[in-house]
Order: structure tokens, then sequence, then C-alpha cells
């Protein structure tokens, strides 16, 4: 991205047909659906927009959505803890096996992985009798959903912290244990403030699908209004009725939500940024898409030819 | 070597054991639970289920959409990453930033929107229909408009970084070959974002296969038409029709993984095109 | 407090690492693991440190057993090729973290680890950057910063891997005189890894050179110098050149009866272990002057002999005395040579040439 004006660069009208193109893509595909959120919410004024948004069942909605985020990410965050120290520091077999079952879920279609604990949990499931017969609910209710959205959001935290911590190498926190330190310590004084961008940048993004998430959610929940209705289930029943206003008044929140995940992922960008000038940390240049594809940074190199030789073996084991 | 040797570095048990137990739980125990209900059908009624015209019309439109979504997202995706990181203009890092929009808003919300604009009432659906007499929701049009959405990120923030990575001395050292922009870009830049690119675009593919939010209110669901595989596992699940439902998942499922091995072994193959220079530069060092 | 390492293998693999590796590591003595990249230096150092564990073999810290200490309660000070200071604690947090991460009992009070981490940075010559980040100091800084560090715990022994292996030379020549002159004052053992022979050779009391996962020699530097044990230290160690006995006549003869044709003999000569004369005598090769150039105090004479290529290097004076030029035809003597046949040294010899020096 230098700011340098290159001499090797198309002609000034490919230049300008490349930029037309790539915004007016943009403006058509991103920027006019965005706005359509917002003209449609207050299409009949404020007024009706507010009152849709003061509906009991939006509320409740809402707040489910809400809950459902708050149950997911913790358990999420210790798993991604959890993968990225085992992959990042550890050798030892069936390494790669866990690393592609952490990629799975992006794999699965949300149908797909609602169906699965149906399968488990439903009525005709394998634990169905059982759990009717002890009366406890989990598909159309509350753990049902969890489950699924823990499902949805499971690589999240775990792809971002892996390459990161990869990329960091286990020198500071041998260093650590060598001053003395007891594990505890180590996470505490040197892991953790070492990824606590790159693992605030994965809470956010985990944080927007689990509150974002229909499909999955949308086949173990019921749909049952005021009690398993999350935000986007709310805004589809609301637009199949024809409730046009109500089920975009709660379509922008969602949108501000997304707004809101789009600037606070900016900033730790910029933050991961200036912590990586500033530290003169070997961090991954780019942030790598969300999903299973972006290929990760290699390893430090060590001096060791041993080393290398490791870790050509174990690149060619996957 | 996992036998008895001391691990210096704390924490090896406990973060197995979470791990495991965790992905037990979520992914190993319901995929196992996926096959064996399936297994209790016979190879036969597997293979009916799976093969009705209504499924095979629903295989159609989703793969055929998502095909075509990701082909357009990985032509307009490189134009997108290429001008963002290559050219200068106002309001570019903000652009930039919005280019995630489709991972942060929710599906369902980019579904209702995108009808009300291509619905022939809609702002862009009524020009489209008024001077084209092309209709687009209500359509598998829809769901390719829909699919796009929801896959342009994944282009763009593959192939992005590559951009940045091409070394401007590559390009001028093609200039001082004789080469004209139009052969180094063919050549020499191409060549090298490929990978990427390919990497990009299955990603966007795999996303688009697996969709439901988005494309359900603006595919008009028509069966045999406008249908997609997941909506007809819903309504499978939605008649009781478990086995049904489970043979739709289970072709889906192993769709999904051809998809994830093959792009885990393209992202092996970019890998290993430079892991010779890794190691080198790591004996070296 | 002594070290001593019993019997210790490794493998990685199919990798041999380490072979069977013995050492002992005197209280005071400062010691460098020399050898090529992939000689497993670096994995007896991280043995020795309870870093890594060996497959077989025990480590003795002061004769007492420490194979199954955890690194924890070692107490080694371990300094890492590239230093592995705490990215996001300041110089002065990153001294102070062995200290303060001791259990309370035995933690000092903020204001004698204030003292004790001034007066370790004042050691290093570094103490007006106690505020700075590690991102903030050059390579140097920082490497006498995680000395500094590996020394706050007050460790029995000191360990340094590649210490200056990511320095220029510059600055690496004066840490090596420094690291020589801490080491003096602290008086503990120290081992430190390098792959760089003139550092081994400039710094330490005793030099052990490895090669391929086990030790070649074990010696002053002087004595891995000047009377190598094998044909790898010879090599590994400076410039040397190699005679073949079927070519090169006597220089490499080895006493047939004794030595059966196994392995051919080859006489190893260091390049200012030659004299080049002008007359024939008893022993000498004829070759002829390739190329002469003149390399700060030495001059390198490049010579020819049954269409091989040596070194010789003579001083100044003997060059001016002979005044060479190219295409001449000269005699060629060793000084001080040795025998090998495969790994094993059949013969060692040294001649006085007397005039001509």
């Amino acid at each position: 991205m230098s700011k340098v004006h290159r001499v090797n660069t198309e002609s000034r009208p490919i230049r300008w047909l490349l930029t037309a193109l790539a915004l007016g893509f943009l403006f058509f595909f991103l920027g006019l659906p965005l706005l359509t959120v917002f003209i449609e919410a207050f299409k009949q004024g404020f007024g009706p927009y507010w009152g849709a948004l003061q509906e009991p069942d939006a509320l409740s909605a809402l707040g489910l959505t809400l809950l459902i985020a708050l149950l997911v990410l913790p358990l999420n965050i210790l798993f991604g803890f959890a993968a990225a120290w085992l992959i990042a520091r550890f050798d030892f077999r069936g390494k790669s096996l866990l690393t592609t079952l952490i990629d799975l879920p992006f794999a699965v279609s949300p149908v797909v992985a609602g169906l699965l604990f149906i399968l488990i949990f439903g009525r005709q499931g394998w634990l169905g009798p059982w759990l009717q017969a002890h009366d406890i609910k989990i598909i159309f209710a509350l753990p049902g959903m969890v489950l699924a959205t823990m499902f949805i959001t499971l690589p999240y935290i775990a792809r971002e912290l892996i390459p990161l911590m990869q990329a960091q190498g286990k020198d500071e926190e041998e260093a650590a244990v060598s001053l003395g330190a007891s594990g505890f310590q180590m996470f505490w004084r040197v892991t953790l403030p070492n990824v606590k961008w790159g693992l605030l940048y994965g809470i956010i993004l985990a944080n927007a699908r689990a509150m974002g998430e229909f499909g999955a959610v949308s086949v173990v929940s019921g749909h049952i209004r005021g009690e398993t209705n999350t935000l986007p289930l709310h805004v589809e029943i609301l637009y199949n009725e024809y409730n046009t206003v109500g089920a975009f008044a709660a379509a922008s929140v969602l949108a501000l939500l997304a707004l809101v995940t789009l600037v606070a992922k900016s900033f730790v960008e910029w933050r991961m940024q200036k912590e990586t000038a500033m530290l003169g940390a070997e961090l991954p240049a780019e942030r790598v898409p969300l999903a299973a594809g972006a290929p990760q940074p290699a390893p430090r190199g060590g001096n060791e030819k041993l080393e290398a030789t490791r870790r050509f073996s174990e690149r060619t084991e996957q | 070597m996992t036998k008895k040797s001391h691990r210096v570095l704390p924490g090896f048990g406990l973060s197995l054991g979470y791990a495991l137990v965790y992905l037990s739980l979520l992914v190993l125990i319901p995929l196992g639970g996926l096959i064996a209900k399936s297994a209790e059908l016979s190879w036969a009624q597997f293979w009916d289920i799976a093969t009705t015209a209504r499924a095979f019309a629903s295989y159609r439109v989703t793969f055929g959409c998502a095909l075509l979504a990701a082909i357009v997202n990985g032509v307009f995706g490189l134009i997108v990453a290429w001008v963002l990181v290559r050219y200068e203009f106002p309001g570019k890092k903000l652009i930039d930033a919005f280019v995630d929009l489709p991972f942060a808003l929710p599906t369902a919300v980019a579904g209702i929107t995108l009808t009300s604009l291509y619905a022939n009432t809609g702002w862009v659906g009524q020009y489209l229909e008024g001077v084209f007499g092309f209709k687009v929701a209500f359509t598998p049009a829809g769901i390719v408009v829909a699919l796009i959405f929801i896959g342009i990120p994944f282009v763009v923030r593959t192939v992005q970084p590559v951009i940045e990575d091409i070394e401007q001395e590559v390009e001028e050292a093609a200039s001082t070959l004789g080469a004209t922009r139009a052969q180094t870009f063919a050549r020499v830049l191409f060549p090298a974002l490929f990978p990427a690119l390919l990497t990009g675009f299955t990603l966007a593919f795999a996303r688009a296969v697996g969709e439901y939010g988005s494309v359900i209110f603006i595919a008009g669901n028509m069966p045999m038409v406008s249908e997609i595989t997941p909506l007809l596992i819903i309504s499978k699940l939605e008649q009781y029709d478990l086995p049904g439902a489970t043979v739709l998942a289970v072709v889906m499922l192993v769709i999904s993984f051809v998809l994830l091995l093959s792009i885990n072994l393209l992202q092996w193959w970019a890998a290993n095109r430079h892991s010779g220079r890794h190691i080198d530069g790591g004996a070296q060092a | 407090m002594s070290i001593e390492v019993k019997n210790i293998s490794k493998r990685f693999g199919n990798f041999v690492a380490l072979d069977n590796i013995s050492l002992e590591i005197p209280t005071g003595e400062l010691v460098a693991l020399l050898g090529p990249s992939g000689c497993g230096k670096t994995t007896l150092l991280r043995i020795i440190a309870g870093m890594e564990s060996a497959d077989e073999g025990q480590v003795l810290f002061h004769g007492e057993e420490a194979t199954h200490v955890h690194t924890r309660e070692r107490q080694v000070g371990f300094v890492f090729q590239h230093y592995a200071l705490f990215r996001h604690m300041s110089v002065f947090e990153n001294v102070a973290f062995g200290l303060r991460v001791k259990p309370r009992a035995e933690r000092p009070s903020e204001a004698e680890i204030r003292e004790r981490v001034m007066k370790l940075l004042s050691l290093v010559q570094l103490d007006w950057l106690a505020e700075r980040y590690p991102s903030q100091l050059s390579g140097g800084q920082r490497q006498r910063i995680a000395l500094a560090r590996a020394l706050a715990v007050e460790p029995k022994v000191l360990l340094l891997d590649e210490p200056f292996g990511a320095l220029d030379t510059q600055v690496r020549k004066e840490l090596r005189r420094w690291l020589r002159h801490l080491h003096d004052e602290m008086h503990i053992a120290s081992v430190f890894v390098t792959h760089d022979q003139e550092e081994a050779l400039e710094v330490a009391d005793r030099v052990v050179v490895m090669n391929k996962g086990h030790i070649e020699q074990i010696g002053t530097p002087d004595e891995v110098y000047s009377a190598p044990a094998s044909p790898f230290v010879y090599r590994f160690l400076g410039n040397v050149n190699v005679f073949h006995s079927r070519q090169h006549g006597q220089w490499a003869e080895v006493d047939r009866a004794t030595h059966v044709e196994k392995d051919e003999a080859l006489a190893f000569v260091r390049p200012h272990d030659i004299d080049i004369q002008r007359e024939s005598s008893a022993g000498a090769l004829s070759a002829s002057v390739l190329h002469v150039q003149a390399i700060g105090p030495l001059v390198r004479v490049e010579v020819e002999h049954q269409g091989e290529v040596f070194e010789v290097e003579l001083t100044r004076e003997r060059h001016t005395q002979l005044a060479l030029a190219a295409g001449e035809t000269v005699w060629l003597r060793p000084r001080n040579l040795r025998v090998f046949q495969g790994e094993e040294m059949v013969s060692s010899q040294t001649f006085d040439l007397g005039a001509g020096i």
C-alpha cells in the first residue's frame, strides 16, 4: 500500500474503468441494501418505528439474542485458547486432524447444523424419549439454540488465535517458565497480553455471528413468540406477516449492530497494526478472512536445520 | 514422541481435555448421530430419497446458483481487491472496512433487504423488470443476487494480502524486459494471484452452498424451480420426515467435505510452493 | 555450580539429534558448544536447561540428579537466540519478571526489586533505558537486557543459545568481550551455543566441537585449532589443505603393514603450516604458482600440484624474501601435518623447517 506514485501502472482510462466497476459493484450489492434497511424502517416516520421496537415480542427477542451470545462466548473463548495453545505450542499426533475438526463447522450448512441437534435431542432423536420422560426440553428451547450457536461459532476465536500465537513463537513463554513463573502467572502476564487484540478481534466476529445466526437457530427454535424467538427470527416472522415496518425496524437494530461490529473491527485492526509496528512483533501482516481457507503464516524460522526438517515433516503429514 | 517426555510449557493436558470434550459434544457426537441415523436406511432407500426429482432440482438450484455467484465474486472480488490495494481515491479506507459488511450483517436482514430492492416494486427491481423485462426476486436470479452478497468478502480478503505482497520489482523487471502491461498482468501477476483467487472462490462457493437465511426471502421457494436444498431439508423436518431430512443433509455434508478437502489441498499446495524457501531461510539464520 | 551430562541421547522421529553425549563443565568455566546447523548443540543446551527432555541419559547439577527437575526449579539463566523479551513489558519489568513471579514468601519487597533491577541494568550499562520497550532497543541492547533478565534470579548456571547470532559484526565483537568479562565476575558455569568458530575460540575456556549428534573434540581453543582430533574439526575450524596419499606421495604415506587399504590416507595441513621454498629438498612437493594476493598481514598464494589447487599463507616478510610470481615452479614443505585414515588419526608430524621463516 505504498503511497509512492507508481510509474508502472495501468493507463488512466483503465484505472478509471476498474475503479468505477469496483465501486459500482460494492454500491449495488453492499451500500444500497444497507441504505434500504433504514429507509424501509423509517418509511412511515419515527413513531411507528419506535412503536415496533417497543413491542414486548421485539424486546424479548432482543433479550434472548443477547442472552445466547452471553452464554456462548465465554465457552467459545476458553475453547479458542485451549485449541490455540495445543496447536501453536505443542507437537503431538493428530494435530492436523484437530485443525481440520476446528474448521469443520465452516463447511456445514447452518440448516444441517440445526438438524444434527434435532437428531440427538429431538422428539424422535436418540435422547428424545429419555428427555421427555424427565421433562427436559432442549429442542425448541434455549439449550438447543445455545448448542446450535456454539456449533456455528466454534471456529471463530480459535482461528484468530492460532496463527497469531504460531507467529509469536513460544520463546517468551519458555523464558517466563525458565524465570520461575507458574502456568497461571505465565498465562496472565505473558500469553494473554500478547494476544489480547487478536482475542478481541475473534470475539467481535464470533459475537456478530452469534447474534445474527438464522438458519441453525431457526431449525431448533420452534419460533415460539416471546419465548424462543431471537431478533433475526423475529424479523422473519414480521416480514412473513407483511408487517414491513416492524420487520425493518428490528432489522435496523441488527444492521446497527453490524455497523458497530465493523467499527470495532476496524479499530482493533488499527490497534493491531500499530502494535505490530511498535512492538516489532512478527504478526501476520493482513487480517485473514473469517473462514477456513486463509493460508496460515509459516512459523518463525529457528536456526537449527533439525527444526526445519521437523516442520517440513509436519507439513507433509497434513 | 508423546510417551512420557515432559513438556516445559504447562497446560497440555488441560487444553487437550477441554478441546476434546468441546469438540466431541458439539461436532463429533452430532455428526456420528447423523451418520448412524442415515445408516438405518438401506442403500436403496437412501438412493431413492436422495435422487427424487425434487431433490435433484434442489441440488441443481443450490449448486448452480452458488457456482454462478462464486464466479461473479471471483471476477469482481479480484477487481475490488486490486482497486483497494493499488489505487488511491477519497474514502478508500472506509470502503475497505465496508467490504466486511456481509460478515457482520445477519443473513435474515440481508434477505429481506435484497428482496425489497429487487422486487418489481423495489428501486432496482422496477427498472430491471420495466426496462429489461428481467425478473430477479422470486426467481433463481434472486438466489444468485443473495449469494453474491454473502460471498463478497471471501474473495476480496483472500486476494488482497497477496496483491499487497507482490513486489513492485517483479513488475518493473517484466516491463524492462519489454512486456506490455497486459502481458505483465497475464504472465506475471495473474499466476501469482491465482492460488489465492482459487481459494477465495472455493470459500465463497462453499459458503453459498450452505446459505439459507438470505436466500429464502428472495427465492420464492417454488419446488423444482427455486427451492434450495437447505429449504427442502427444513420442509421435510416440518413434515416430521426425519429420514428424508437426514439423507439430504448427508448428501450436502459429503459435498461440503469434498469442498473443505479441496480447500485444504489448495492451501497445502500453495504453502508447499514456498516451503523450500522457508526451510533454506531457517537453516541459514 | 558444575554441570554434568551423562550418556544423553535424543531422537526426533528418525532424526538422531544427540547420540550418547557425555560432558562435564566445572564451576567458573565458560564453555562453547560449536558446530554446524543441525549438529544438536541447541538441543543439548535445551536439555541442560530442562526445556527438552532426553530420551536417555542424565543431567547432574553439582553432582545431584537434575534430569527430571522442571525448568522452573533448575535455577538456570537462559538467554534465547531471538532474546524472547516480553514485548509488552518495559525493560525494567522484563528484568523484574523473575522476582515478581516468586512465591509470596520468597518475593522481595518492591523496594528491593527496584534496587536489584537497577543494579543489574547498570551492570549491563543500560540503566538509562529502564522505561523503554524492547522494540525501542537495538539488537545489542536487547541482548544485554535478556542477559540482565536471566541474571536477576541469580542462576547457578548461565545458558546462552547463539547469543550473538542475530547481531552485526561490530556489535558482536564488542559483546563477546563483554560476556567474557561478565562471566569472570559471576563465577558460575556458563555454556553458550555458536556456529561461529572465531567466536568460540575467542571467548571460551573450552570448546566442545559437535557434529551430527556427537562430540568430535573437547579442548581449549588452542588445542582444537592446532591439534584437531578429526578431519571434521580440521575442516570446521579454519582452512585446511588435504593431500591424498595416492596422488601426493609421501606426505600422506602410512605404514601399509599396519593399515591395510581400507580408506585412503589423507594428510591435513593448515595453509600457514606450509612453507614455500625455491630449492627442492627431501619430502618437498613441486608446485606451480597460480596466483598471489596480499590480504591484510598475510599473503595468500594459490599453487597447483598434480592438477589440484592448494592454499598457502605466508607472512609478508617471507613473501618479500621469495618474491613469487605466477607461473613459477616452487617446492612445498609442511611444518605441521596430521594424517587420517577415515576418522582415525594415524600419524601427527611436526617438522622444523629451520631457516627461511
